[in-house]
């Protein structure tokens, strides 16, 4: 009688070892799809494909909002009224249904138009929030959203831009932002906004080019700009580039934003995981053996005492 | 004292159906306070969680474009899984450590925390905007591994299913099912194992979750090492709550147990006091290691600086100095109060770096309040789980005793010893 739960006991602890591994198998081999980085899994034939984006020459840009128009008939959302100038009068974000907006500044140099949207990160933070991949930075640098999306909108305190925006009166929601015309880029077309610029205050482009090209046009006019282009360091570099003659901080820029991209924020946690779930069973198995009562020596060994 | 189960056994199916529908009534009183005040806010609570899934969020919640998560994540997810973080103390404590004393209450609270994932962490579904994808991280309609969110919500799922394993032989015990028991019995400390390894990264994963929130939280609250510092924090608010819950249910449920448990749930609130004060005072340590690591002394002398010092002297400190007091002079009144502004503390943390050191510079005006609904729908689902908590503890044997068949098992599956037992094994060996 007495014997019988021992014997069950080593087996049970066998049981429970091997339990254990399995668990640990499985936990791994998930855990090996998760983090090995997507640059060790054979694509490298593939010739890199540039990032492009759009510099935005504050300097040109007259407040005509045309770019909003054409980026609402783009997105098929209401169109706005683009002769109201009151809409000026205070200052206005991106909404679910204006992807893009234009506000005015008043600065130390007059007046300032500043068009805002989406940045387009090369490191985008809205991306490495999605647990579903639905948020995506494309090959050739749009970030674009897509329906397979929860509606967990971890992607919006993730963006340093605050661009990602929820449709909350609606039962079947989506998240809103600029796209950088993805389906206008398949079909080879720029940007809507970009064609609809009377004043060439928007040029898209291969962002290295873009970088040269406001390089080039603050070297040839220091006094028409300063000597800083938002959006080449920003937050490891972004997608849509600025160009301004004034500091950045007067026209409703974010200029504490850092350079370290966002995913690098998380990227600590995440490294440690792995870590955790190897090491952390092992020690407690360890453990759990250790403070083992001893009465599978004293059935070994016999009598002790 | 003895489970219900005991009195039959179930042999097939027709048994067993017959079994859970006498167990399906309800036992005891009917019209008890408790009910009557209860019953209205969960039927409100589930009307208006039927009108947020057909209606949308913006319906029912005060959620903005400046604010996209509120209380249903700040408190019911953030709060909800830190203060099940019992669970997982008190198998490690248990069943790892093999500390025979805590064993009483290691039942209730593992129901506790396997209630409180299943109910809190569901109420991320009433939060998701698109509730039909849930299950698209799990099916891999498309896998985000690089997210933090992936890695919590499999962890949920993966814990939710570790602590139901955990729990299936007190089920296994209701039943009667004593073959069933034995092998669910075996599979408890693999599944602890693997537990605790879930629960130390999403317990700091949910802290993790704010990490790129670095430019929208107060910088007093902003720190890489928001991870460790919730995954510590879970320690003491997890054990205080097992000291909350454990002392409700030893008055409510107080007939299903005799004295011998009554001392000895005075001893282990007492030494859940110890391990409480010290987990406090290292959260202590840690934050303020950080704090001046980080350099903001600049910022004390603000607003949001004396909300930092309220935070951190008056529900860190102040209760793990009162732990200390209760456990020198074994006052279990102390202890009480100490393992309730700890709780406290850890609602204000959680809602600081959700809610209100997130993005503190955003007028009064313009910032998120929770609509009555908000708190209507969380009392709901707080008070279902109280509901299931009490049907189940009034059915199976978490507080109550096993019953006799299951408790020679018991001991010798987890190898546990008592005092008694040590001789006798050692007799009977020689």
């Amino acid at each position: 009688m007495r014997r019988r739960p021992m014997g069950i006991n080593r087996r049970n602890f066998l049981k429970v070892l091997g339990g254990g591994i399995v668990g640990g198998g499985i936990a791994g081999t998930a855990l090996g799809n998760i983090f090995i980085p997507k640059r060790f899994k054979a694509e490298a034939s593939v010739p890199p494909v540039e990032f492009v984006g759009i510099l935005v020459d504050t300097t040109r840009c007259v407040g005509c909002r045309s770019c909003e128009e054409a980026c609402a008939q783009a997105n098929h959302l209401p169109v706005p009224d683009i002769s109201d100038t009151s809409v000026f009068e205070k200052r206005r974000q991106t909404s679910v249904t204006q992807l893009t907006v234009v506000n005015r500044y008043q600065t130390s140099k007059g007046e300032v138009f500043v068009k805002t949207q989406c940045m387009h990160c090369n490191q985008p933070g809205c991306v490495a929030a999605c647990l579903v991949k639905a948020m995506e930075k494309r090959k050739n640098g749009p970030v674009t959203w897509e329906r397979n999306c929860m509606g967990c909108r971890y992607c919006m305190p993730s963006c340093p831009f605050e661009m990602p925006k929820f449709e909350y009166e609606s039962s079947n929601p989506r998240i809103q932002k600029c796209s950088l015309c993805w389906e206008r880029l398949k079909a080879g077309e720029v940007p809507a906004c970009v064609e609809a610029c009377p004043e060439k205050a928007l040029t898209f482009g291969p962002r290295r080019k873009l970088i040269e090209e406001a390089n080039s046009r603050i070297y040839n006019s220091p006094r028409e700009y300063i000597t800083h282009i938002y959006g080449e360091h920003e937050v490891g570099g972004t997608g849509y580039l600025y160009i301004s003659k004034v500091p950045f901080d007067q026209i409703g820029f974010r200029t504490d934003l850092g350079t370290i991209p966002y995913p690098e924020y998380s990227k600590g946690f995440l490294y440690s995981v792995p870590l955790v779930l190897l090491l952390w069973p092992a020690f407690l198995i360890g453990v759990n053996t250790l403070t083992k009562p001893d009465e599978d020596k004293i059935r070994k060994g016999g009598a002790r005492r | 004292m003895k489970a219900a189960s005991a009195t039959t056994e179930i042999k097939n199916l027709r048994d067993l159906v017959a079994f859970i529908q006498s167990e399906l009534k309800p036992k005891g009183k009917i019209y008890t306070p408790f009910n009557v005040i209860t019953l209205p806010i969960i039927l409100l609570g589930f009307v208006l969680i039927v009108y947020r899934l057909v209606k949308g969020l913006g319906s029912v919640t005060n959620l903005s474009q400046e604010f996209p998560w509120g209380i249903w994540i700040g408190f019911d997810v953030m709060v909800g899984v830190a203060f099940a973080g019992g669970a997982y103390i008190l198998t490690f404590v248990v069943y790892i450590l093999r500390t025979e004393k805590y064993h009483p209450v290691v039942r209730a609270t593992v129901l506790n925390g396997f209630l409180a994932y299943v109910f809190y962490a569901g109420a991320i579904l009433l939060d998701l905007g698109r509730w039909w994808n849930i299950v698209n991280p799990i099916i891999g309609n498309k896998f985000g591994v690089n997210s933090v969110l992936f890695l919590v919500s499999w962890h949920f799922l993966l814990y939710m299913i570790s602590l139901f394993i955990e729990f299936s032989p007190t089920i296994a015990e209701w039943l009667g099912f004593k073959r069933v028991r034995k092998i669910l019995g075996s599979l408890t400390v693999g599944a602890v194992i693997f537990g605790i390894a879930l629960s130390t990264l999403h317990q700091s994963g949910l802290g993790a979750l704010f990490l790129m929130a670095k430019d929208k939280i107060h910088p007093l609250w902003y720190t890489q090492f928001i991870p460790v510092l919730f995954f510590t924090s879970s320690i003491f608010a997890g054990l205080s709550m097992v000291i909350f819950e454990g002392s409700i249910s030893h008055k409510v449920f107080s007939h299903q147990i005799d004295d011998r448990h009554h001392e000895s749930f005075r001893q282990i609130v007492i030494g859940l006091g110890k391990a409480c004060a010290g987990a406090l005072f290292v959260y202590f340590f840690m934050k303020v290691l950080i704090f001046i690591h980080d350099q903001h002394w600049a910022l004390l002398a603000t607003p949001m600086g004396y909300w930092y010092l309220v935070e951190v002297f008056g529900l860190v400190l102040l209760p793990c100095f009162l732990f200390l007091w209760g456990v020198r002079y074994e006052n279990i009144g102390v202890i009480r109060v100490a393992a309730i502004l700890s709780m406290l503390g850890i609602i204000i943390n959680r809602l600081n770096i959700s809610v209100i050191a997130y993005k503190w510079y955003v007028p009064w005006s313009q910032r998120y309040f929770p609509s009555w609904m908000e708190i209507v729908i969380t009392m709901a689902i707080i008070l279902t789980e109280v509901w299931v908590f009490r049907w189940i503890v009034n059915r199976m044997p978490v507080i109550q005793e096993s019953p006799e068949w299951a408790r020679e098992d018991h001991r010798v599956e987890e190898g546990v010893m008592t005092g008694k037992e040590v001789p006798q094994w050692k007799a009977s060996a020689m």
